[in-house]
Formats: structure tokens, sequence, C-alpha cells
């Protein structure tokens, strides 16, 4: 269910609030809070798709082709602007997401999942294969671009990218809110728990799925176009199975029943990984693993569950 | 005056393997009545609702929904055409609430499916609440599906069949599952909210105190075959059905 819109609100200011201010004390800070955000936004997607009960593990398909645009543009076109690759990036997503997802919208459950991890592998393969059109497994430098036709220095670009993803972030958040609560969102939700059903009232759940899917993959264009963008490069990386498994363990980190829990997790994830791998170096996977370990076992709804869960004990007493 | 046919089957034919479940069945629903598909068990009655639905294919024979071809089509037209279904075990939505299951039903029924309104804003939401009081069960709107006692849950099964605005009304055993003090209000309930909404009903029954007291109409299936039809006074008073399917 979703969270009461009023303790949404509050708790969306707070965020917002936080993720403006922080990197303002602490520059250092604002590369790692866009990319959060970045793939707090391709998360959404993964919980829509959680929200019929189907994982996608194939999602960085979509990232890629986001980051690739950003990517081939500087190659071939020379440096462009941001809102462009937002906006041209975001569309390669959302064509690829449509062709996509009317083959693997038949499919349900580990077929589904499966047949997304073998889509993103084959693009994977394309980005490293091709070595001529796309610099092979070195990947695509991404250079600074102009936004909306300014161009800015290094420091300011910086500031500039992190509050452009925080406004994408919050319309993105209110978006996918309010489309879970929509008919075709709770229609989802609804394959998840009686597909059967559902064809019984005149509705295709395959159309409803499609339409979830290519939501999705249009955020993973999102959040590609946003990362490749802060990272100054795109990799082969970004399409392989682990980056796809990276978004699904934020989203269970973070909790799939409301939106919020997309950045809870991407902001755990990306602070442990941050702070884990410059303690341990080759080893800080494990305190994920911990961390994910502890969340299936204490908190099964993720950080947002365990959120709620708490306010709902405070309302009670 | 003759009333109209609304549901038309020919010669409907289908076996699994050796189990013959229909085999040359003949069968016409007129508008406004309510029809009890007795039998014993296996005779193929579900199956006849299977195929009415469009969920199984029949291996000959046809089905015509006032005057058109609906045999080869899927469930999900055959719904839009004007038949809904209401199962033997209820299916709804568990995570669902109540008015939820019956929104999401008339949101499908009416196509709406925007993506930017909320699922509760919708202009049908009066008359699913209405739907709600008319099947006795407003009381529990804002529970979940999933939490519902199964007489309330048959009920809801059959409101969300409603929101569809069916002319026919398919039920498999509407009061099984249920403790015999309830069903007779069930039925009461249902018996009144159909004849309020002008719906006919075809409906599966087991209980010949249930077709006694609501069916207008029996239809005795034995071994894929319709053996009889009438009357309930008539058809439950032969002593071949007596035998073979109330087991006197």
């Amino acid at each position: 269910m979703a969270i009461r819109s009023s303790a949404l609100t509050w708790t969306l200011a707070a965020v917002v609030v936080a993720a403006g201010v922080i990197p303002i004390l602490i520059p250092s800070m604002a590369t790692l809070v866009v990319l959060i955000l970045a793939k707090g936004i391709v998360v959404l997607g993964i919980i829509i798709l959680l929200q019929a009960g189907q994982v996608s593990f194939g999602h960085a398909m979509f990232f890629a082709a986001g980051a690739y645009t950003a990517g081939f543009w500087g190659k071939y076109l020379g440096v462009g602007d941001l809102a462009a690759y937002l906006v041209v990036g975001t569309v390669i997503a959302t064509v690829l997401g449509l062709l996509v997802g009317l083959f693997v919208v038949r499919y349900r459950e580990i077929f589904f999942g499966m047949l997304n991890l073998a889509f993103s592998m084959v693009l994977w393969s394309l980005l490293e294969k091709l070595f001529h059109l796309t610099n092979g497994a070195d990947g695509m430098r991404v250079p600074r671009p102009t936004v909306f036709g300014m161009a800015f220095s290094p420091e300011n670009f910086q500031y500039v990218l992190l509050y452009l993803t925080l406004a994408i972030a919050i319309v993105a958040t209110f978006f996918v809110q309010r489309f879970l609560e929509s008919p075709t969102g709770n229609m989802l939700r609804a394959i998840k728990s009686n597909e059967t059903r559902l064809e019984y009232l005149g509705v295709s759940a395959r159309r409803v799925l499609l339409i979830g899917y290519v939501i999705s993959a249009a955020l993973g264009g999102i959040g590609g176009v946003l990362v490749a963008v802060a990272q100054q490069i795109a990799t082969p990386e970004f399409a392989y199975w682990t980056k796809s498994g990276e978004f699904v363990f934020i989203a269970i980190l973070g909790g799939v029943g409301n939106a919020m829990g997309a950045f809870a997790g991407s902001a755990v994830f990306e602070l442990v990984r941050f702070y884990a791998s410059a303690q341990l170096a080759n080893s800080w996977q494990l305190i994920l693993g911990v961390v994910l370990i502890a969340i299936i076992l204490f908190a099964p709804n993720g950080l947002i569950g365990l959120w709620q869960r708490q306010r709902a004990a405070r309302d009670e007493s | 005056m003759t009333a109209t046919v609304l549901l038309e089957a020919r010669g409907l034919a289908i076996r699994f393997g050796g189990v013959v479940a229909a085999d040359g069945i003949d069968l016409d629903v007129l508008e406004g009545e309510k029809l009890a598909i007795i039998g014993p068990n296996g005779a193929g009655k579900t199956t006849f609702l299977n195929i009415a639905t469009g969920y199984l294919k029949p291996q000959a024979g046809t089905v015509r929904f006032l005057g058109r071809e609906i045999t080869a089509h899927r469930p999900r037209d055959i719904t839009r055409f004007g038949i809904a279904r209401a199962f033997q075990i209820p299916q709804l939505f568990l995570d669902h609430t109540v008015i939820e299951n019956l929104l999401i039903a008339a949101a499908g029924h009416s196509g709406r499916t925007t993506l930017m309104q909320s699922l509760h804003d919708l202009p049908e939401r009066s008359d699913m609440e209405n739907l709600l009081d008319l099947v006795s069960v407003r009381d529990v709107a804002d529970r979940k599906a999933g939490e519902l006692p199964e007489g309330k849950r048959k009920l809801v099964d059959i409101a969300v069949a409603l929101a569809l605005k069916p002319r026919l009304l398919l039920m498999d055993e509407p009061t099984s599952g249920v403790a015999s003090s309830e069903k007779f209000a069930i039925m009461d309930i249902l018996v009144a909210a159909l004849a309020k909404q002008r719906v006919t009903s075809v409906f599966v029954e087991h209980d010949m105190d249930m077709v006694t007291r609501y069916a207008d109409r029996v239809a005795v299936w034995s071994a894929g075959k319709i053996q009889m039809s009438g009357p309930p006074a008539e058809v439950l008073a032969d002593p071949v059905v007596r035998e073979q399917v109330i087991g006197i």
C-alpha cells in the first residue's frame, strides 16, 4: 500500500533538502548524490515491474541504451546538450523497451527474468565486439555537455547536473507513484495476485504489463544518460548482468511497496559501496551481502517497509 | 411473445483423453431466466461454463451469444460481449480491498486505463458502492479481499462479475464452501441483485433445495450430455434423475 500522502510529502521534502544541501557542504559528495538519484530513477522502473511480480534481470540494457546515447553523440556528433541527450536517450530506451517488451510480456517469472537477461547480454556483446563503433571494452567517453545551451566549468557543472537530476527524480517519483495508484497500476498488481480473473474482466494482462515495461525502460534510459554524464564514460559493463542484478538488489533493499524505496535503497547501496570499498578494497561486496541478508531476514519489505512498520506502531500507541 | 435467446449452444463436443466432457450439448439460455445445471461430478458442467466463456475450445460445435458466434474467442473478448463469470472458488485480487476489486473491474469494463488518475477517483466509484450495497458487502468495502470469510468472498466475486454490467452471468456453485445456514441468505441476496440488474443467470448447483427454490429451469447433465431439462418440480420428480443425480 502507498504511504499516506502527507507523510510521503514530508519525507520527500526532507530527502530533497538533504540531497540538495549536503553536496554544498561537502562538494565531494555531489557526484555520489547524482549517482544515487540516477540509479534510484532506474530502480523506480524495477519497482513497477515488481508490482506485477516480475523480476527483470536485464534492465541494464535500457540503462546502457541511455548511457550509450550520450557516448555515441560525443563520438560522432561532437559535444551535445544534456537536454538533447536526455530526450533522445529516453526515446531510444522507450523504443527498445517496446520492441523487447512485445516479446517478453508473453512470459512470466523465471522465463521473464531470463529472457530479459538474454536480451541484455546480446546488447552487452554487441557493445564489446563492435569495437570500431563502440570502442569495445574501453567504452565511450562522454565529454561534459552543455546544459540548455550553456557551458559550465567542471565545478559548476556538477551542481547543475545535481539539481537537474534531483528535479528529474522528483518528477519521476511523482509520476510513478501516481501511475501505481492508477487503474493500470492497480491492474499490474492484479497480474501478481490473479491474472486469470484479470482476463475475465476483459483486460489484456499482456497489454498492462507492456505499458509497465515500456515506462520502466524509459526510466532506465533516463538513469543511464545521467550516470554516463556524471561519470563521463559509458562502458559495456553498463549492460552487463551484474548491473541488472544491482538494480534488483537496490529495489529489494529499499522496498518495492513504494516509489520512495528506490532512493532509500540506492542511497544505502552507494554509500556502503563508497565507504566499504575505501576500507576493504576487494571485499566490499561482502558488506553488501551481509546487508542484503539482514534486510531479507529482518525487513522483508525493505527499508521503506521498516519505516512504515515503525510509523504504524507509533500510530497505534 | 417468445423470449430472446441469449446463449445458444449447438453440438458442443470435447474430450480430455478418454474422458468425454461434452458429447453433443445443445442448449438455449433465454433472456431473464435463472437456469440451474445439475448432474453428478465429472458430467461436464464446469466444462460447459469453460467453453461458454472461451476458456476451452470445443472440438466440435458452436456457441452463439445474441446471434454472434463466440466459440473461438478469448475469455476477455467474451467478457466484453456481455458474459461474466463467477467462480466456484472466488477469484479475487486478494491484496486489494473489496472496493478496489470492483473498481478494477469497472476500469476493465470501461477500458479506462488512464495512467495518472487514481483508481479511487474513477467516476464509477458511486456505482460500485451501490453494487456493494446491493450484494450486502458495503461493510467490508475497505478490507482486503484476502481477509474476508468465504461467504463474503463469494458475494464479492459476484459483485465483481456484476461490475462488468453483463447480460448473462455464469456461476459455478455460488454457495459451495459456505455454511448451510448461510446458503439461503446468500442466494436471496444474489437473486435479488440479479433481478435488479436484469441479468440472466446460469448456475451450476449441487444442492437441490437451492435448485427448487431459486431456479426457473433445470438442465440435467450426464456424461457430457443433457439428459433432461424443464421446470424444477418436473425434473426433480423424474425417477431416473432422482436415482442418478440426487441419489435417492
